[in-house]
């Protein structure tokens, strides 16, 4: 039966759509507007929208005072190299589930789950101790491993569910062709499920680079990412909101750019095993 | 090469046990094909000799050798799956060459196996394409010539052609067949249709809730059904099954005849009846008769068309020495 949708309606809720988007998108546009701004139209009561002087001074700023290339690296190693240790311990872990059930495998879903529940705080102390007494605090070697840690959970059970999508006697067929384990690993269930660990990959990757409790907390100079970066705006002597904001902006264009280039990828990843 | 046989072998999942112990022996060459209801355990006994699911006690012999630990694709068996189960990204060329792959063969072997099985299949135009871009019949083809290269010594088939359209299932029946025939190699072959099991079979299995009710020739297991499951099941329409007083006089608990078994008049016979629904085929014509007193429903086949209208009373009388008798058991008095 087709629905009736009235003109009325449609108007609505397209009005209702945009109103809710440009919502979510108010911080980014007004961090974006304030950026360009000085100090003073900054903080000005009322607020200025769209007609100051626009400068770019604050991004000079920025630049002259911190090292961005060198934080943009970070974030960039520790994201990517987090997401694709993640990757490689993730697959044989959603294989096992998804294809050798046992019966407790929900339950270890769930409990690896119930993780990320847990206040990250609790175990800050713990982690910091032990990081200092491998000598590894404030190297990138740590923030890798640690952020992988976080985001397993979420990895495992992204591929455990693309995984289950695929037909367990495609893998059988290539057991009876005389493929080992690591063969229809490799060369079937991977090539298959190339769509679903791409979206995964992309996902953890923004995961990662947004991380802020640890990033900030274990890092100090040598590998402290963007959000380290932005954080150091917010600095003792006061707070600089243009200068706040350039650097906020500068340490989420990346990640903006490679979200809007990945849109498809990523909706369609999410969406991916809910409609059958 | 060819041989398989299975000794006291079980199989459970959990506290269920679906193959209670069962010995079975599969000759050099044979096309053996397990029949039964769905749920009767044929697939899961398969796989087990596949190897693709453990046995839970007893042993699996190939060839003399026990391969009951193997891994599947150590039995030197090829499987031909329901669903196909293709590689989907792959070429139907990358496809047939994966066991060859596999076995560690170098590119000039390869293409050769390839091409054979390719003009063997009729698949030579579509060895670059990948399998969504095929119908049903060449998929399963192709899911034949990926078994096929490996020269297995025993090809194993889990239902192959329930996917395929009733006409496409007559051709690709008449295919297997011809492969056996050029082959000789070992083939079992699973399904619930009793036609492809009479057609196609050196020797049926028949299984029921995990055991086995009889093994034979399919003429044996038409004209001698050991029991009166395995009557109800091989032929078709179904054997007409009658009990009590009309059974006593046979000396039986039971007796069973097979509709086209059977002689119709209208005017004289040993059962009376009325016509319920006649089924026209041209051959011949199915009539289902009803209100005879000694079944709900008995169907007779005639070869040709006859005339039977829905009402009409009709006498049946059965050809004497085609008549099965079972005992309170079931089982089949010689």
């Amino acid at each position: 039966m087709a629905r009736a949708i009235t003109t009325q309606k449609k108007v609505m809720w397209t009005a209702l759509a945009w109103a809710f988007g440009l919502m979510m998108f108010f911080p980014i546009m007004w961090t974006f507007l304030t950026s360009f701004k000085t100090e003073a139209t900054a903080i000005s009561d009322p607020p200025v929208w769209f007609f100051f002087d626009w400068t770019l001074e604050n991004y000079a700023d920025v630049q002259a005072r911190s090292n961005y290339p060198k934080a943009l690296m970070n974030s960039i190693i520790i994201a990517v190299g987090s997401t694709l240790l993640g990757i490689l311990i993730a697959v044989p872990a959603a294989w096992s589930m998804a294809f050798v059930p046992s019966n407790r495998t929900k339950d270890i879903l769930l409990w690896m789950l119930s993780t990320k529940m847990l206040p990250a705080v609790g175990v800050l102390y713990p982690l910091v101790l032990l990081a200092k007494w491998l000598g590894v605090m404030d190297s990138r070697v740590l923030l890798v491993v640690v952020l992988m840690l976080i985001n397993l959970p979420i990895i495992v059970w992204m591929l455990y569910t693309y995984f289950r999508e695929i037909p367990g006697e495609i893998l059988e067929a290539s057991r009876m062709d005389g493929a080992s384990l690591k063969d229809e690993i490799l060369y079937v269930l991977t090539p298959m499920a190339l769509p679903g660990i791409a979206s995964t990959i992309l996902l953890n990757i923004i995961l990662a680079w947004n991380e802020a409790f640890w990033t900030i907390l274990l890092t100090t100079v040598d590998a402290a990412p963007l959000t380290k970066f932005i954080a150091s705006f917010s600095a003792p002597e006061g707070l600089f909101y243009a200068k706040l904001s350039a650097a906020s902006m500068l340490a989420v264009a990346p990640i903006l750019i490679m979200g809007w280039f990945s849109q498809k990828q990523l909706v369609r990843g999410l969406t991916f095993g809910a409609v059958k | 090469m060819g041989n398989i046989s299975l000794n006291q072998v079980t199989k459970s999942f959990g506290d269920v046990q679906v193959i209670p112990p069962l010995d079975l022996d599969i000759n050099e060459g044979e096309f053996v094909v397990f029949v039964g209801p769905s749920g009767c355990g044929k697939s899961t006994l398969l796989r087990l000799i596949a190897g693709l699911e453990d046995t839970t006690s007893g042993h699996i012999s190939i060839d003399g050798n026990d391969a009951t630990q193997l891994p599947p694709a150590k039995r030197g068996l090829a499987m031909v799956f329901q669903s196909y189960a293709l590689y989907p990204h792959m070429s139907v060329r990358k496809n047939i060459a994966f066991p060859l792959r596999m076995a560690g063969l170098d590119e000039a072997a390869q293409t050769a196996k390839i091409d054979a099985a390719a003009k063997a299949l009729n698949l030579t135009d579509y060895l670059d394409r990948k399998p969504g871009q095929l119908s049903g019949g060449q998929r399963q083809r192709v899911a034949i010539g990926r078994a096929i290269v490996r020269e297995p010594s025993a090809f194993l088939f889990d239902e192959p052609l329930s996917n395929l359209d009733a006409a496409l299932r007559v051709g690709m029946r008449l295919e297997i067949m011809e492969l056996h025939e050029k082959l000789k190699t070992t083939m079992i072959y699973v399904t619930h249709d009793q036609v492809e099991a009479m057609t196609m079979a050196d020797k049926i299995v028949v299984l029921q809730a995990g055991v086995i009710e009889q093994v034979g020739s399919p003429l044996e297991l038409y004209h001698a059904p050991r029991n009166k499951f395995v009557a109800g099941f091989i032929g078709s329409p179904k054997m007409n099954q009658i009990e009590g007083p009309e059974a006593a006089k046979h000396d039986a608990t039971t007796i069973g005849i097979r509709p086209e078994h059977l002689t119709v008049s209208k005017t004289e016979g040993m059962w009376k009846g009325r016509v319920g629904v006649a089924e026209h085929l041209g051959s011949d014509t199915f009539i289902h008769v009803h209100d005879t007193g000694l079944m709900d429903m008995m169907t007779v086949r005639i070869t040709g068309d006859i005339e039977a209208r829905h009402g009409d009373t009709i006498y049946l009388t059965p050809v004497a020495d085609q008549m099965h008798r079972f005992d309170e058991k079931g089982l089949r008095i010689a």
